[in-house]
């Protein structure tokens, strides 16, 4: 089997703006370092022969688990609102978003 | 050009699920909500929050797949990453590889077939607010959240490519919508955003040719701004191509007061949502005991429902052109059950269809909780004669009032006794012997007269008098 090819710094620079965050260039020799090593890890499994094996979903082998349509106790609007980062007419405060919700 | 121009279009539409609850979590799911009320730390993304999933949402999206004539499968829930506030978690949960339905379809009342490739479950996101000086997403300068509605469950119905006209788009969510309805999964109601429409549109020449590059139209908050956008967007795209350049890929938002589309982004590729297998959740495998039960469950669909009217009126020789949509209307807002009763009690089809679409409609809140039996005794009355068409619809009124009541007792009430054969014949004979110009005329065949005299007697009358017995009695005295 053909070795997937090895993650790059480009890879990690695009996740990282794809989660907003800012990486300096130190930062981002050690992650792509760290992340690569972590998926030469994984990647281990492709070394066993898997032919036959059907894929799994889940690691248990457990279906519908599922709960009633019954109404809970909702958290206290203040304990809410004391988390965000800034509050307005009782809605979270946050930067402007460029562009709308995918 | 050598051939016209047509459209290919595809529609994706999101239904929130009527349920007490949201998706993953016990928050209540309500509209309308003081904000952030109906939220926990699992719908506001907290860490060691975990989903479980709701069985009346699953039973609510497995009866739209049964409308839908889907196949129901053994299915998987993905997560979808993307960083954007209206999910506090960063990610939504929704299916991706493995949906819940596929590969079903939907009839238009037409007879037209649009395809449905699938019909997956997911969680809706919080409701955002850009706030700041113009009002508008790019000069906001923040944005305002309110978690109430992260979680509610959504069922998303992606059509195959197979509209090809706005006119069709429009009755097929208009199909949907009262498919969605009768399903009991929706109340259906497009301006609290309980269903809300995506088109994918694109254009090519003639309707063989491959398909042109597409573009999503979002923003689309009724089934008048479904039709406008389309055609908005499809005449943008072909003076874009007939002026020699080509429609890229995009995004693009409907401005309802501009009446025009404007670019919002990119495609983003599904790559970059980093679609993985929600760890936090098993699969979902509906075993076919579980599919039955819930087919069993299901009420009529519309699409039943209307031709059961049309059979009814096929035995009195209809229905006619405006009887059809006397059965849509009547449909649509979940009366015909009051046709079919009144029907059954002997009452004619179609007066019990016109009065139902015409009258009743008006306050169709009402008349769905109507007693049935009451409705057909007054149609009965009105039928025999008793009551004058005026009479009848005032004894209605009454009626829908009070959610029911005994029709003949509210006429009395009233004072509409049904008049004598003798007082009627007098009015008749006094209308004729004040008009003899026009009594001679009518005399002569000039059949237009009768509605003259009619009137007469029906002023003189307020009403009271049956039109039918008038007309009877008129044709009586010319001989």
């Amino acid at each position: 089997m053909a070795e997937p090819a090895r993650l790059t710094r480009e890879d990690v620079a695009h996740v990282a703006s794809l989660a907003r965050l800012a990486l300096s260039d130190d930062e981002l020799d050690t992650f792509t370092w760290q992340l690569a090593e972590v998926l030469d890890h994984a990647a281990d499994v492709s070394s066993l022969d898997l032919d036959g094996v059907a894929p799994t979903a889940h690691a248990m082998a457990v279906t519908n688990v599922m709960r009633l349509d019954e109404p809970q106790v909702c958290l206290d609007r203040d304990e809410v609102l004391a988390a965000a980062p800034d509050v307005e007419d009782y809605r979270f405060k946050v930067p402007r978003i460029l562009g709308e919700a995918p | 050009m050598s051939t016209e121009w047509t459209m290919v279009i595809g529609l994706e539409v999101h239904c929130e699920l009527k349920t007490a609850t949201k998706l993953f979590c016990g928050c209540p799911n309500a509209f309308g909500d003081e904000p952030n009320t109906n939220v926990c730390p699992n719908c506001l993304g907290l860490p060691g929050s975990l989903p479980v999933l709701n069985q009346r949402a699953v039973e609510l999206a497995m009866a739209i797949g049964t409308a839908l004539h889907c196949d129901i499968r053994p299915s998987t829930f993905h997560r979808k990453n993307y960083f954007y506030p209206d999910q506090a978690k960063d990610y939504q949960i929704s299916q991706y590889d493995e949906p819940l339905n596929v590969d079903g379809y939907l009839d238009l009342p037409d007879g037209f077939r649009v395809g449905i490739e699938r019909a997956h479950m997911e969680e809706d996101t919080g409701k955002t607010t850009h706030a700041g000086s113009s009002g508008r997403i790019h000069g906001a300068d923040y944005s305002l959240v309110d978690y109430n509605r992260s979680g509610v469950p959504l069922v998303e119905i992606v059509s195959a490519p197979d509209i090809r006209t706005s006119d069709q788009a429009r009755a097929y969510v208009t199909e949907l919508r009262a498919v969605l309805v009768a399903s009991g999964a929706s109340d259906g109601k497009m301006e609290e955003g309980s269903m809300r429409v995506d088109a994918n549109v694109s254009v090519r020449r003639g309707a063989d040719a491959p398909f042109g590059t597409r573009c999503e139209i979002k923003n689309l908050n009724s089934v008048r701004s479904l039709g406008r956008a389309i055609e908005y967007e499809a005449q943008r795209q072909i003076t874009l191509i007939e002026s020699g350049e080509s429609v890229v890929q995009q995004t693009r938002h409907w401005d309802e007061s501009a009446g025009r589309t404007s670019a919002l982004r990119s495609k983003e590729d599904a790559y970059d949502y980093r679609y993985f297998l929600e760890p936090d959740l098993v699969p979902l495998v509906p075993d076919a005991e579980w599919i039955q039960a819930v087919s069993d469950t299901l009420g009529m669909m519309p699409a039943e429902r209307r031709a059961r009217l049309a059979q009814l009126l096929t035995e009195a020789g209809g229905p006619s052109e405006a009887q059809v949509d006397q059965i849509t209307t009547v449909v649509d807002l979940g009366l015909d059950d009051l046709v079919v009763e009144a029907v059954a009690a002997g009452v004619g089809t179609a007066l019990a269809l016109a009065r139902t679409a015409n009258e009743a409609a008006t306050d169709a809140e009402a008349a769905r909780v109507l007693d049935p039996k009451a409705y057909a005794e007054l149609l009965t009355l009105e039928a025999q004669g008793s009551l004058s068409a005026t009479q009848a619809k005032a004894v209605l009124a009454d009626l829908l009032a009070a959610g029911g009541g005994d029709p003949a007792a509210i006429a009395r009430d009233k004072g509409f006794e049904a008049m004598s054969e003798d007082s009627l014949a007098a009015t008749v004979a006094e209308a004729v012997q004040t008009n003899p110009d026009e009594w001679s005329r009518f005399c002569e065949g000039d059949d237009k007269l009768a509605g003259f005299f009619t009137g007469l007697v029906m002023k003189a009358t307020k009403g009271q008098a049956n039109g039918k017995a008038v007309a009877a009695e008129l044709r009586r005295l010319r001989g």
